[in-house]
């Protein structure tokens, strides 16, 4: 079981979250050109470390807060939570 | 190679099983090879062995940085089948069901194929609909498929939940008769051990550590054991294929996830058929040992811990009680993890990449096993004639920035999400 700690209500189970993926990910901005590559690298291109990864979650079954966890995909470790607007 | 065969069992027996040959070589590596494969898993085997079956090319070497078929091959839930609905998917599992049926024969070691069939169980109306249209695509590929209302479904598993009042009702299913299971190590063992005997070097416990690359051509690699030159190289990793794609600074359409199985304790024949649930994600087999073969969904997150968490398991349990309820009467026996390259569409990549001599084998989410033979096969036709064979030329890189993606399951580009 992970237990992640919920910036807003505090240490819960993972069991209340949904997991939203790779939080690095930059949508191309708005109103701009954006080229075939820039759109490949924001809907399928992929880093996956084996280590650190900065991830989204959403808090679904308790405040519904999108937030960030720094997590090890290789241990699991949660090193650190964020507010989704932090960092 | 000494064969093996009844006599040969019956000699051996006589001397206590002393004496057998050893079924493959554990040498050094050489400096320099014409094809070098990294993966000693079933792909990375069968890809060995049809190099040189197919192309003879036999100066070729298999890298391991743990032991063969201790990945994914070793992993996971034994099921063979090729019941896709999209062209791509079905044509080339077919192409893999006719290699899986004689691989017995061909590679002389018992891989105990036994198409015992699959059943996809339907819940809806809508659900028996979509198994039509789905049944329908998979004859016109070739592949026998047969739909299955409640009555026929209750002949052949009667031990299935078909009470009125339950939250998802068995509305019938769709068949594919020649499907089944295989015992996956001999998978694995019995790839490696004829690749071996045609020439190809297995080197275990042989990690992969950088790449020489020089103006966009491969000219070989670093390895735990010593620098190798190599003409061509094919990735076959599953899971570890970031890790690699790293070093070369590759980015890739790929995450890595963490996907359970587990096993009950051994019961009395009771289920002869491989059968999934449908309104959800769960899958059932009974091995010859008599052990129920579970598993269903990923446990959701970015991981390479090749174990998982109990949440998940519960979660696909749950739904196997409610197919079958005397499930909840068994022990668990084991239970382990695998780690998925799950691609953004579903579906797997076997291609050539943009370093020359540099080839990709991953992407195999759910289905790496079935695929082990067309996957060996195709990927062997890329490497030995530098293009895809026609049945993997869908399988390519570009399709995600040319739109042209095989999204099966209509899942679009988080095949993570369950």
């Amino acid at each position: 079981m992970l237990y992640i700690k919920c910036p807003y209500c505090g240490l819960r189970s993972q069991n209340e979250f949904s997991y939203g993926g790779d939080a690095t990910v930059k949508r191309p901005e708005l109103n701009k050109e954006v080229s075939d590559q820039d759109w490949d690298n924001f809907v399928y291109l992929r880093k996956s470390p084996r280590g650190k990864h900065l991830e989204l979650w959403q808090h679904i079954s308790g405040c519904r807060q999108w937030i960030k966890v720094e997590r090890d995909t290789l241990t699991h470790e949660i090193h650190q939570t964020f507010k989704a607007n932090e960092i | 190679m000494q064969k093996y065969s009844v006599f040969s069992l019956i000699k051996n027996a006589l001397s206590n099983h002393e004496n057998w040959e050893i079924a493959w070589k554990d040498p050094t590596p050489k400096s320099e090879y014409d094809v070098v494969i990294i993966g000693g898993g079933g792909h990375g085997l069968a890809t060995a062995y049809y190099l040189a079956k197919e192309h003879n090319i036999t100066n070729v070497a298999v890298i391991e940085k743990g032991w063969i078929g201790g990945g994914n091959v070793g992993r996971n839930t034994t099921i063979i089948r090729s019941n896709y609905m999209h062209d791509e998917n079905g044509l080339f599992s077919e192409f893999g069901m006719d290699l899986w049926r004689n691989m017995s024969q061909d590679l002389n070691f018992n891989i105990m194929f036994s198409p015992r069939g699959i059943i996809n169980l339907a819940h809806s109306d809508a659900q028996m609909n979509a198994y039509s249209r789905r049944g329908n695509s998979m004859r016109l590929n070739g592949i026998d498929a047969v739909l299955l209302n409640r009555e026929e479904v209750k002949k052949l598993i009667p031990m299935a939940d078909f009470s009125e009042n339950v939250r998802f009702p068995i509305f019938g299913g769709l068949m594919q008769p020649s499907a089944g299971t295989a015992r996956h190590d001999a998978v694995a063992w019995g790839y490696a051990r004829q690749a071996d005997s045609m020439g190809v070097d297995i080197i275990q416990h042989c990690e992969v550590t950088g790449f020489d690359v020089v103006n966009g051509k491969i000219k070989g690699l670093q390895t735990s054991r010593g620098n190798i030159k190599a003409k061509k190289i094919g990735l076959c990793v599953a899971g570890s294929t970031n890790i690699l794609a790293e070093k070369l600074n590759m980015t890739l359409p790929i995450e890595t996830h963490l996907l359970q199985a587990c096993v009950s304790e051994p019961i009395k024949p009771i289920l002869d058929q491989v059968v999934t649930f449908g309104a959800g994600h769960f899958y059932c087999s009974q091995s010859d040992k008599g052990e129920m073969v579970m598993g269903g969904d990923l446990d959701g997150y970015n991981s390479y811990a090749q174990r998982g968490n109990l949440p998940t398991l519960q979660h696909v349990l749950t739904e196997g009680i409610a197919m079958f309820p005397f499930l909840s009467k068994l022990k668990m026996l084991r239970t382990w993890g695998g780690i998925m390259d799950m691609s953004m569409d579903g579906s797997p990549i076997i291609d050539k990449t943009h370093i020359e001599g540099l080839y990709l084998n991953c992407g195999w989410c759910y289905g790496g096993f079935k695929a082990t033979p067309a996957s060996g096969w195709t990927f062997a036709h890329t490497i030995a004639q530098d293009r895809p064979h026609d049945l993997n030329a869908g399988y390519n890189l570009n399709r995600f920035s040319t739109g042209h993606l095989i999204d099966e399951k209509g899942l679009g580009t988080k095949t993570w999400i369950s």
